[in-house]
């Protein structure tokens, strides 16, 4: 297969899922070239990510990346959350093959979405 | 873990028979079919044998039948051989929307050095309309080629009513018929057929061999040149091993037309039976058409196709999105999205493709599987809401 045994475990068992009601922000964002979506819900105080969580439709590595990404987020202070690239999240992964790099774009481009008022 | 293989349109294992038929070749019977001592006329022989075994497949004449490497290059020899034959007489030619990339791929080439293409739409259950046939024909036109059954979504194409249109109008007929060679019968006589396209290991036969029938008189010129080979149709020294495994495999599939296939259509429907009453919101795609026994193409909604097969990877199930040769591509399938479907819903398509080896278990097995895959991937989704 050519994914790596973490890709995998993180589309098989996939951390943050869901949504929060009470979010400080959503962003949604898609992928025009293969139509993979993802939501991203967070909630921010004093410039720190307090949680994070997710939904997602696409193929397996946007899966993996969205719920690394977000998993990522929780605990991180706005500032250096906005500075994650889509490389650090497939390199995070063990890498992803290269037809499918677009799919941590996914992920980087729904950071900087929802983060935008803070 | 159980092991299911549900992707036969993509390639099948050999027939153990098939395995024992080619052995020999290598070894004792390796002399170039074209040497006069007895090692070159054994091999000769043994072309011969499977040559028949072709015709009888198709109903063609032995003469009829030249061995190459396969498909792809069955298409290509059968539309730049004609394309160059007849370039005096013309240079249109009519084919679809839905073909398989060796022929898609190979019109596009012609395209760009300045033959004019026709590409005939399909109807939303996958097939072409005898009638946009009919009128697309032009005075310049040379060649019409529509496969006979699709390999996304097995529709069957009527390709004896374009025979006769293309009879009619004196134009050459050619059918990609890679996927419907040993799966439904074929007689290329009365479907009024002049160049017919096939592939060993669709069918149980070895990879690297294939074969295109030719009718007798058609004007084509050779792709490939050399020492003559296949009555001048297709130089280079015969694979004879691959070409007596793909005798055995066209023996096997003739005398399974009538047994085994409509077994295979059986669990086929068991299939697709069992997924609508365990998945809501799935739908077979060209399924109102007429379709191969061993094929069924499936829209999930709510989820996408690549993660489908991952997860039943995952499950040791087998199957594809689409067609393989595009799987690493980003875009829609080209069969998908000439059905009307939108990029959303291509990309949330399965392929199912079954063969005489598949047992009632492996369906059921699937059956099992699927509905709780389908579960997990909906709930990640943010548009999916239980209903």
């Amino acid at each position: 297969m050519a994914y790596s045994e973490k890709l995998l475990d993180y589309f098989q068992n996939p951390r943050c899922v869901g949504e929060i009601p009470d979010a400080d922000a959503v962003a949604e964002v898609s992928n025009p070239v293969c139509g993979d979506v993802m939501k991203l819900w967070v909630k921010v105080s004093d410039g720190r990510i307090q949680d994070a969580k997710f939904k997602a439709q696409g193929c397996s590595a946007a899966i993996a990346t969205s719920s690394y990404a977000t998993e990522m987020l929780v605990g991180m202070n706005v500032t250096e959350a906005r500075l994650i690239t889509k490389d650090q999240i497939a390199k995070a992964l063990g890498g992803l093959p290269a037809s499918k790099i677009h799919c941590s774009v996914l992920a980087s481009d729904a950071i900087k979405q929802v983060l935008q008022g803070f | 873990m159980r092991r299911v293989y549900l992707d036969s349109n993509a390639t099948t294992p050999l027939r153990p028979e098939v395995v024992a038929a080619m052995m020999p070749v290598f070894t004792e019977h390796f002399g170039n079919a074209s040497s006069i001592h007895w090692f070159g006329q054994h091999a000769k022989s043994l072309i011969d044998d499977a040559r028949q075994h072709l015709a009888k497949l198709i109903n063609a004449e032995t003469a009829e039948i030249v061995f190459l490497s396969g498909g792809t290059e069955a298409d290509n020899l059968a539309i730049r051989g004609i394309a160059e034959s007849q370039k005096s007489a013309g240079r249109h030619i009519i084919t679809s929307q839905i073909e398989h990339h060796a022929v898609l791929h190979t019109c596009k080439d012609l395209e760009k050095q300045g033959y004019e293409i026709t590409w005939l739409p399909v109807s939303h259950d996958g097939l072409v309309n005898p009638a946009d046939v009919r009128k697309a024909i032009r005075k310049d036109t040379i060649l019409i080629s529509i496969m006979h059954a699709n390999n996304e979504i097995g529709t069957i194409q009527p390709i004896d009513e374009i025979g006769k249109i293309a009879a009619e109008a004196d134009v050459y007929f050619h059918s990609d018929g890679v996927q419907s060679t040993g799966k439904i019968p074929v007689n290329v006589k009365s479907l009024g057929i002049d160049l017919y396209s096939m592939s060993a290991h669709k069918i149980h036969g070895p990879k690297g061999v294939g074969a295109l029938f030719v009718k007798k008189g058609t004007a084509l010129k050779p792709t490939m040149t050399g020492g003559g080979h296949e009555r001048n149709r297709r130089s280079g020294t015969e694979n004879v091993a691959g070409i007596v495994g793909f005798g055995e495999a066209a023996r096997r599939a003739r005398e399974g037309l009538m047994q085994d296939m409509p077994r295979v259509g059986q669990l086929r429907d068991r299939l697709e039976a069992g997924l609508q009453s365990h998945i809501e919101l799935i739908h077979v795609n060209g399924g109102n058409a007429p379709r191969l026994p061993n094929t069924s193409n499936i829209m999930v909604d709510y989820a996408e196709g690549e993660g489908l097969v991952i997860s039943l990877d995952l499950k040791g199930v087998a199957v594809s999105t689409g067609s393989a040769c595009s799987s690493g591509s980003l875009e829609p399938s080209h069969v998908l999205t000439a059905i009307g479907k939108t990029p959303d819903e291509a990309h949330g398509s399965l392929r199912f493709s079954l063969s005489t080896m598949t047992a009632l278990e492996d369906i059921d097995y699937v059956i099992e599987v699927l509905p709780g895959i389908v579960d997990r991937l909906r709930e990640l989704s943010p548009y999916y809401k239980k209903v």
